[in-house]
């Protein structure tokens, strides 16, 4: 349960965060803010999977499906994104439900899961990159700007309008995640990633949890695709799909801490800061170095901060909880037989 | 209450269940005993749903069950336990057995499953505080947190699959009374996978023993321990033993 003390201090964070926009209106730094709650929001929603066991790679599949639906369907049918989100989302839940469904059923786990969702997020790239007649392949998409209503095509100029769009999207994620944690979901699913069998034997249908969090980690993932391509007015598949934003979310949501709400925001900070860090310092010379240093710090941090940055620290700062050793629970029973 | 015909298990040419068709009564304490390798663990598999059966029909209450899900035999009341402890050393105790009762009872109520994980931990005797770690338990907790974990599914038939081993003598008959406690006072009939001889032949009101898959002989403690076959392929020196625990058991049901 919440206390009231961190209650509260969530309250003040949130009410910190959405005045931020109205006292602090530098448009580089509200920019990086507004990418990094984005990227956040994908990272938990990757992580609500990743926290049991299930990693993932074809989530950069479900965001590549979430922006290219979007912008396709507004640029080809001039469908409004408020309907084109919800198609996009149920486009990639659909999908994450037929990979998901025969991977759970015949129990596809571990390394072998990784790699199907692997192929699921190069066959998306690939898709988007070979009908470039419709998608611009390569070379990007950009949806129309509207010239009528911009609330209508979700598009907006000013900053400050995004960074409060993004926040609450982020804190939707959150939400979810804690939702999530406090539900009996959550036991049925940290049951089945270390015994299918026993947890099965316990009464969980085990298909059916893992294809619940599959499909509502897919659709946040879509999400997140859609509102980054709002955003950015401009995709390309190598940004919000593929192989490569996989693995940052991986990357991102290990670094930060899979099993603490904020973790894959840590993570988020981390990955744009030394993105930007990386472009600006060295341009384009440094192009891929970030991968290059994802690639070193997601090992390091496997090895010896398992539980990530801001996992770590919880644990350090948490007062250390009294668990009851065996020895004790057998003086306990002296004390009161039958207890 | 339950009642098997003609089971069979085949793993490619290997049958490791050969038709056995067994029935156990409402109430009733049904010993199962056999060598390593003789079908026991196979046919609780299959009981419980982990695995289907090659051919046979498994009657629940009245319904065939044979190759249905385990989530959904558990909620038709059977629960197990497994020979070899599988708790979630991820969840503490208390979620452990909460969890159980949530999905064990058909994700009803969140506040049932927490009723039904304290009555269960209670029962089997261990703590109930919300945040002891699975970690602290030893190997006679393990196993009554496995048996915690079987009753908070509310079971009608409950499968018990050798509880007793690694337990000193202590253990071992506290083990056994609770298993007695659990049929007397919740009323769930049990079948029993056992190999301490002694201790089992104390508790059950039957047996059944198994040999190459085959059931080779059924009926009462005393009877079966008398069973030539069963002293030739199972029991061996460990008969007198088990004739003395049978008769003593006799003695005292009839006295």
């Amino acid at each position: 349960m919440m206390g009231r003390g961190r209650l509260a201090a969530w309250g003040l964070g949130l009410a910190a965060l959405a005045a931020l926009p109205f006292v602090y209106r530098d448009p580089y730094h509200l920019h990086i803010l507004v990418l990094i709650l984005i990227w956040s929001f994908a990272y938990t929603s990757w992580s609500m999977m990743g926290r049991f066991g299930l990693v993932s790679l074809g989530h950069g599949g479900f965001m590549g499906i979430g922006a290219y639906v979007t912008a396709l369907l507004w640029n080809h049918l001039g469908l409004s994104p408020w309907i084109g989100i919800p198609i996009s989302m149920a486009a990639a839940g659909a999908l994450a439900l037929i990979v998901g469904y025969p991977c759970f059923r015949f129990r596809i786990t571990g390394h072998y899961f990784v790699l199907v969702t692997l192929a699921l997020s190069g066959i998306v790239l690939q898709v988007i990159t070979a009908t470039r007649d419709y998608t611009g392949g390569s070379l990007g998409y950009t949806p129309n700007r509207t010239s009528g209503n911009k609330l209508l095509a979700l598009q907006f100029d000013d900053k400050t309008t995004w960074y409060l769009i993004a926040l609450a999207v982020w804190l939707f994620g959150i939400v979810v995640w804690h939702w999530v944690d406090r539900s009996m979901a959550r036991y049925a699913l940290e049951a089945i990633s270390e015994d299918e069998d026993a947890a099965a034997a316990a009464g969980v249908d085990v298909t059916a949890e893992k294809l619940k969090i599959t499909l509502l980690s897919a659709l946040m993932t879509a999400l997140a695709g859609a509102i980054y391509c709002q955003y950015q007015m401009f995709i390309t598949p190598d940004t919000v799909s593929g192989i490569a934003v996989s693995l940052q979310m991986v990357f991102a949501a290990i670094v930060g801490g899979l099993f603490v709400s904020l973790g894959p925001t840590v993570g988020a900070i981390i990955t744009i800061l030394l993105a930007e860090t990386l472009r600006i310092g060295f341009g384009t010379q440094a192009v891929g170095w970030d991968n290059l240093v994802y690639g070193v710090l997601l090992v390091l941090f496997i090895i010896f901060l398992p539980k990530g940055i801001l996992g770590s620290l919880l644990d350090r700062l948490k007062p250390q909880r009294k668990v009851p050793r065996a020895h004790e629970q057998e003086a306990v029973q002296v004390v009161r037989p039958g207890a | 209450m339950l009642e098997v015909n003609g089971l069979v298990k085949r793993f490619g040419g290997f049958t490791a269940v050969n038709n056995v068709s067994f029935r156990v009564d409402q109430g009733e304490i049904l010993g199962l005993i056999g060598p390593n390798g003789s079908g026991k663990s196979t046919i609780f598999n299959m009981l419980s749903g982990t695995l289907a059966p090659t051919s046979g029909s498994i009657l629940f209450a009245g319904h065939e069950i044979a190759g249905l899900a385990p989530h959904r035999i558990i909620n038709r009341g059977i629960g197990r336990t497994f020979q070899i402890p599988r708790p979630f050393r991820r969840l503490t105790i208390f979620e452990n057995v909460a969890l159980a009762g949530f999905y064990g009872q058909g994700r009803r109520s969140r506040i049932k499953a927490e009723e039904a994980a304290e009555r269960s931990l209670a029962m089997v005797g261990l703590p109930t505080d919300r945040h002891a770690s699975v970690d602290g338990l030893g190997a006679a907790g393990l196993k009554k947190l496995e048996l915690a974990k079987a009753l908070a599914t509310a079971p009608k038939l409950l499968l018990a699959d050798e509880s007793l081993g690694g337990l000193d003598e202590a253990e071992m008959d506290q083990a056994a009374d609770m298993l007695r406690n659990i049929r007397d006072e919740l009323g769930v009939t049990i079948i029993w996978v056992e190999h301490i001889m002694g201790v089992l032949m104390r508790v059950v009101d039957r047996v059944m023993v198994l040999d190459h898959g085959e059931k080779i002989s059924e009926g009462l403690p005393s009877a079966v321990a008398g069973d030539p076959r069963v002293i030739e392929v199972y029991l061996g020196t460990d008969a007198e033993t088990t004739q003395a625990a049978a008769a003593e058991a006799r003695r005292r049901a009839g006295g």
